[in-house]
C-alpha cells in the first residue's frame, strides 16, 4: 500500500530517445507533407478504402490499448483494491496520451481538420461515429482532470515558472492548489464516469462496421461486434498494463513489478476466457467456421489472431510457473496485446472488402512515416513525464 | 480477497450483461424513407454506350468535362468508377451474350449515386451532413462535413468518391440527382434529359416500379425478372432493368435489410435517455462506496 511515486530523474537523452526523434522527425515531414499535397498525396487511401492504418492503428488500436487507464482506475479505486494502485499512474498516463495520440491521429486523418469541432453543434444520433466523438472528447478531458492531481502533488508550492512567466508563480500555484482541494472531494464522479464513457465508445467502436453489412469479411462482422471490442478492450487492459510497467522498468532498470503484475494475470484468465468463448461462440452460432481453411489472407490473419492473440497466451496463463515468471506474464501479456492490435487491423483493415474494386491496400511508407512518428512522441512524452512528474514507483535499491 | 474478486467477477458480468441486453422500452426500428420520392430507372437493354449523360452530368454540376467525350471506343477498355470529377459513369460490359452471328453484345451501364431509401450514408454521417430529402435525393452539405469519410466505408455501393488531394477543404463528391432541378416544378436531371434512348426514365418511383413491372411483363424475354433497387438495402430511389444478371454489371447482390437498420437498433437500444450508462455509473457508484466503506478517505489523487 505504500504508494511512491517519484520523478525518475534520469537523463534524459539517452540514445534510445535519440532514435525516438529521428522517427518524430520523419513523422512531422510526412505530416506537412500531408497538409501541403493532401491525403491522397502521403496515403495509398482510394474511394474504395477510405480507412487505412491512421484509422485502424492510430485510432482504434489506440483507443483500445490505452483501456488500462479505466480497468486499473476500476479495480484500484471502484473495486477497492489499493494494493494495485502503484500500477494506476502509468496506466493513466498511458490513457492520457494514447487518447491525446487518438485526437492527434484523427487531425491528420479527417480530410478539413480545422473542421474538427463541428460535431459537438451539428448532431446526429444516429451515427455511431459521433457517439464515439462525443464520449472520446469527453473521456479525454476526464482523463487530463485525473491526471491534475500529479501535476499538483509535484509543483504546488514550489511553481517556479522561469523568466518572464515567473510572474505567474502564484496565480498558477493557486490554480494548482484549489484545484487539488477540490478534486480531493469530488474525483470519485471522474473515476465513474471514466469507467462508463469507456465502456460505452470502447463498445461503439465496435458498432462503426454494423451500418456496413456487406463490407465487412463475414469472420469478423457480427451483431455482437460491440461486445466483442468491449470485452477484448477490458481483457487487454491488465496485459497492456504489465507489458508497459515491464517495458517501463526494464529500460529504467527500476524494481521489477511482477509481484503487483502476477495476480493481474489471474484476473485476466477470466475476462480474457470471456471474451475467448464469445468469440468462439459467435463463429459457431453463425456458422462463419466454414470458412476458417480456406486459405484466403483474410482468414489466415483471422486465425492468428484467435490463436496466438487469444487462445496460446491463455493457455499460457493457465499454468503456474508461466504466472510467476517475469517472462512468462511479459510474453503472455505481449501476445494479448499483439492480439487486440491485430483484431483492431482486421476489423477496419485487413477484414474490409470493397464491394466492386479490387483493392489490396498497403499503407504508403509516407503512412507508415506519421503512424510510427506518432507513436515515437508518444513515448518521447510519457519518458519526459515519468522522469519530471511522480509517475513511476521509486526505486529503491539496484536490487536484481 | 476471495469474496472481493467474486464480486468483482461479478460486476464486470452484470456491467457486461447490462450492456447487452436491450431494453424493454427500446421500440423497433422504423423506416425513415420519404412517402413519395423520385427515383430513375435505367434499362440497360437500352443503353448504346453513347455517354452522353456523363456529358450532361458535367454540364449541370460544373464538373470538368468528362476525359475523351466523345469516345465510345476505347474508353470503354478500363472499368471506370465515379470520382471527384465525375458523379456518373458508363461502363461497357461483355457478359457472354451473343448475337445471332455469335458475336459477342455488349451491355452498356450508367452508375451513380442510387440514393437510396434508407441511405447508410446518412446514418454514418457523424455531422448529418448527408441528409435524405423528401426528393428522394441525397444531399450533401459541405458546410458541416469534417472529412471523416465514414460515408464512404458506409455506402455498399461504393459511390462516394473524395478530393484526396486537396490538403485543407477536400469535398465528398456525388451524384447531386440535379437536386436543384428536380426540385422544382418538371424539373429532371441533366442526364435523363439528354438520354437519346430513353434508357433513364424520370418520375415518382412508385410510378416508376409500375412502369418496370409492365416492361417485365409486356416483355420476359428480354430482361431478367427482376428490379435492381426495388428491395435492394430496403430500396433505391435510382432502379435498373436488365437483360444480363446484375453482378456482371457491376450492381452488387445486396440483402433487402437497410444497411441502417443493425447499428441504430443497437445505438438507440443502449443509448435511448442515455439510459445504460446513468444505469451502469449507478452501480458502479454504489459498488465503490460498498469496496471503499471501510477505508480512511483515500488519496484520490492521480486515480
Amino acid at each position: 500500500m505504500t504508494h511512491a511515486a517519484q520523478p525518475l530523474k534520469r537523463p534524459l537523452w539517452t540514445p534510445g530517445v535519440l532514435v525516438m526523434l529521428v522517427f518524430m522527425f520523419a513523422g512531422a515531414v510526412a505530416i506537412i507533407a500531408r497538409f501541403t499535397g493532401g491525403i491522397g498525396y502521403v496515403t495509398n487511401l482510394t474511394n474504395a478504402r477510405p480507412w487505412g492504418i491512421w484509422v485502424g492503428i492510430d485510432v482504434a488500436t489506440g483507443v483500445a490499448l490505452a483501456a488500462g487507464g479505466f480497468t486499473t482506475a476500476a479495480l484500484a479505486h471502484i473495486f477497492g483494491r489499493h494494493y494495485y494502485e502503484p500500477v494506476t499512474r502509468p496506466a493513466l498516463l498511458t490513457a492520457v496520451l494514447g487518447y491525446t495520440f487518438v485526437v492527434i491521429g484523427l487531425l491528420v486523418d479527417i480530410g478539413r481538420s480545422w473542421a474538427i469541432w463541428k460535431p459537438m453543434f451539428y448532431w446526429n444520433f444516429n451515427s455511431v461515429l459521433f457517439e464515439v466523438a462525443m464520449c472520446v472528447m469527453i473521456y479525454l478531458t476526464v482523463l487530463y482532470i485525473e491526471f491534475l492531481p500529479i501535476v499538483a502533488e509535484q509543483f504546488k508550492g514550489r511553481v517556479n515558472l522561469p523568466g518572464i512567466l515567473s510572474g505567474l508563480n502564484r496565480l498558477v500555484d493557486g490554480f494548482l492548489q484549489t484545484a487539488d482541494r477540490i478534486l480531493g472531494k469530488v474525483m470519485w464522479v471522474f473515476i465513474i464516469l471514466g469507467v462508463v464513457l469507456s465502456c460505452m465508445h470502447q463498445s461503439s467502436l465496435g458498432s462503426l462496421m454494423l451500418v456496413a453489412p456487406t463490407k465487412l469479411h463475414p469472420l469478423w462482422y457480427t451483431p455482437i461486434l460491440p461486445l466483442l471490442f468491449l470485452t477484448s478492450a477490458i481483457a487487454v487492459g491488465y496485459p497492456m498494463v504489465v507489458f508497459e510497467t515491464t517495458l517501463a522498468t526494464a529500460s529504467f532498470k527500476l524494481d521489477s513489478e511482477v509481484k503487483i503484475l502476477a495476480p493481474l494475470t489471474k484476473i485476466t484468465i477470466f475476462l480474457l476466457g470471456f471474451y475467448m468463448v464469445l468469440k468462439i461462440g459467435d463463429m459457431g452460432v453463425r456458422g462463419t467456421w466454414i470458412y476458417l481453411l480456406d486459405g484466403t489472407y483474410q482468414t489466415n490473419s483471422f486465425l492468428v489472431e484467435l490463436l496466438f492473440g487469444v487462445m496460446i497466451p491463455w493457455i499460457m496463463l493457465l499454468f503456474k510457473p508461466v504466472r510467476q515468471s517475469a517472462r512468462g506474464v511479459f510474453t503472455a501479456a505481449a501476445l494479448i496485446v499483439g492480439g487486440v492490435v491485430l483484431n483492431r487491423v482486421n476489423v477496419f483493415i485487413v477484414g474490409y472488402r470493397s464491394p466492386l474494386t479490387e483493392n489490396g491496400y498497403f499503407p504508403a511508407p509516407s503512412e507508415i512515416l506519421v503512424t510510427l512518428g506518432l507513436i515515437a512522441t508518444l513515448m518521447f512524452i510519457y519518458r519526459v513525464v515519468v522522469t519530471y512528474l511522480p509517475v513511476l514507483q521509486a526505486p529503491k535499491e539496484v536490487s536484481s | 480477497m476471495q469474496i472481493t474478486r467474486r464480486h468483482f467477477f461479478g460486476v464486470m458480468g452484470a456491467a457486461g450483461a447490462s450492456v447487452a441486453v436491450r431494453p424493454p422500452t427500446g421500440h423497433a426500428w422504423q423506416s425513415k424513407a420519404p412517402p413519395d420520392p423520385f427515383g430513375c430507372l435505367v434499362d440497360l437493354t437500352r443503353c448504346v454506350g453513347c455517354r452522353k449523360c456523363e456529358e450532361a452530368c458535367a454540364e449541370v454540376n460544373g464538373l470538368p468535362e468528362p476525359e475523351r467525350v466523345n469516345c465510345q471506343c476505347t474508353i470503354f477498355e478500363k472499368d471506370r468508377r465515379p470520382d471527384h470529377d465525375a458523379y456518373t459513369v458508363v461502363n461497357r460490359y461483355y457478359t457472354g451474350k451473343v448475337d445471332e452471328f455469335d458475336k459477342p453484345v455488349p451491355t452498356y451501364a450508367k452508375v451513380q449515386c442510387m440514393h437510396c431509401q434508407d441511405p447508410a450514408c446518412v446514418s454514418a454521417c457523424i455531422v448529418g451532413a448527408l441528409t435524405k430529402d423528401e426528393t428522394g435525393t441525397v444531399r450533401y452539405d459541405v458546410t458541416r462535413c469534417i472529412g471523416c469519410r465514414y460515408c464512404m466505408v458506409a455506402c455498399p455501393f461504393e459511390i462516394p468518391a473524395y478530393e484526396y488531394h486537396d490538403p485543407i477543404t477536400p469535398k465528398v463528391m456525388k451524384c447531386t440527382f440535379c437536386y436543384d432541378r428536380i426540385s422544382k416544378q418538371g424539373g429532371v436531371p441533366g442526364c435523363a434529359t439528354i438520354c437519346p434512348t430513353e434508357a433513364i426514365t424520370f418520375g415518382r418511383r412508385e410510378t416508376l416500379l409500375e412502369v418496370a413491372k409492365k416492361r417485365l411483363k409486356e416483355n420476359p424475354a428480354r430482361y431478367l425478372p427482376h428490379i435492381y433497387g426495388e428491395k435492394e438495402v430496403g430500396g433505391t430511389s435510382w432502379m435498373y432493368l436488365s437483360g444480363v444478371p446484375f453482378e456482371q454489371v457491376n450492381l452488387p447482390a445486396l440483402p433487402e435489410t437497410p444497411s441502417p437498420k443493425l447499428s441504430e437498433t443497437v445505438q438507440h437500444s443502449l443509448f435511448t435517455y442515455l439510459w445504460s450508462p446513468i444505469l451502469l455509473f449507478g452501480v458502479l457508484g454504489g459498488l465503490m462506496a460498498w469496496f471503499n466503506k471501510n477505508d480512511n478517505p483515500p488519496d484520490k489523487g492521480g486515480a
